[in-house]
């Protein structure tokens, strides 16, 4: 589990930033290249550029130089590991709740209601 | 070392029930009810629970596995509206960690054949995520064990 928390926190730091969630956004839609993932944000390239280090350094983001243009695409196994941990509090209340669901017909006063016709 | 994080998270989760909004309410609102569906491990002592069921009333609960990591749920009842809505506030703690902070909405919708309940979570979630598979690990079996206690129950 150790071996699991540090590139979790990383990830939950560069998610933190609401520019970096943009650009994770965008790229979760298909790769993507700098000046295209800068196009919608408010900065400079470099400032972008500096943004994007921090995503690959979360090991969510890989980019890849071809030419001129560098290629950024997102990398879903980091991304998969930050979201387990709200899916499974979720889970555990949609459970509960499914349990609140059977609690309710195992107390039904009406138990066993005629079927009527309408 | 701890590693400081946090972590924002909301959910909705919505459930349709054959019983009426007093009804579901009630599983809310009463504390023998509650407890039947709501808490896991029925096999772990409980050593501490309060339950203020009013606004401004608040609900303790401190379980574990014997001579294990405590569980600590506090919540505090900041709204009620008879058969329509809760809301409270909640952390979590293991042991003398806190893991989570949470704002949680229940809203109940009469609709034809039942209950509309509207379950949304707000929540920051603090510091360590290691913990939490086995917690809900945790939780499911003791909901199957809750299950299996309702049965033999209406069986008797």
């Amino acid at each position: 589990m150790l071996n699991y928390q540090a590139p979790l926190d990383l990830a939950f730091q560069a998610l933190a930033d609401p520019t970096r969630r943009i650009m994770v956004e965008r790229l979760s839609r298909g790769p993507a290249s700098v000046s295209e993932l800068a196009r919608p944000l408010d900065m400079t390239l470099s400032a972008v550029v500096q943004h994007l280090a921090v995503l690959e350094a979360s090991g969510l983001v890989r980019s890849q130089k071809v030419g001129r243009v560098r290629t950024c695409r997102i990398e879903p196994t980091a991304l998969h590991s930050a979201e387990r941990w709200i899916s499974e509090r979720r889970a555990s209340w949609e459970r509960r709740l499914d349990r609140l669901g059977a609690f309710l017909v195992e107390t039904d006063p009406t138990a066993k209601p005629p079927r009527r016709k309408k | 070392m701890t590693v400081r994080n946090t972590r924002h998270a909301t959910f909705t989760i919505e459930r349709v029930y054959p019983a009426t909004p007093a009804r579901v309410f009630a599983a809310w609102s009463n504390k023998e009810a509650k407890t039947a569906w709501a808490y896991c491990h029925p096999e772990w002592p409980v050593s501490e629970h309060v339950f203020e069921f009013r606004e401004g009333g608040r609900e303790h609960l401190v379980t574990g596995p014997a001579g294990g990591t405590r569980h600590v749920f506090d919540a505090v009842f900041h709204d009620i509206v008879a058969d329509q809505r809760i809301v409270f506030a909640y952390d979590m703690h293991l042991d003398e960690r806190r893991i989570s902070v949470s704002l949680t909405t229940i809203e109940f919708f009469a609709v034809a054949g039942g209950t509309r309940l509207v379950f949304t979570e707000q929540g920051v979630f603090l510091d360590g995520y290691d913990d939490i598979a086995g917690r809900e690990e945790g939780t499911r079996i003791g909901l199957d064990n809750l299950d299996r206690q309702l049965r033999q129950q209406r069986a008797a």
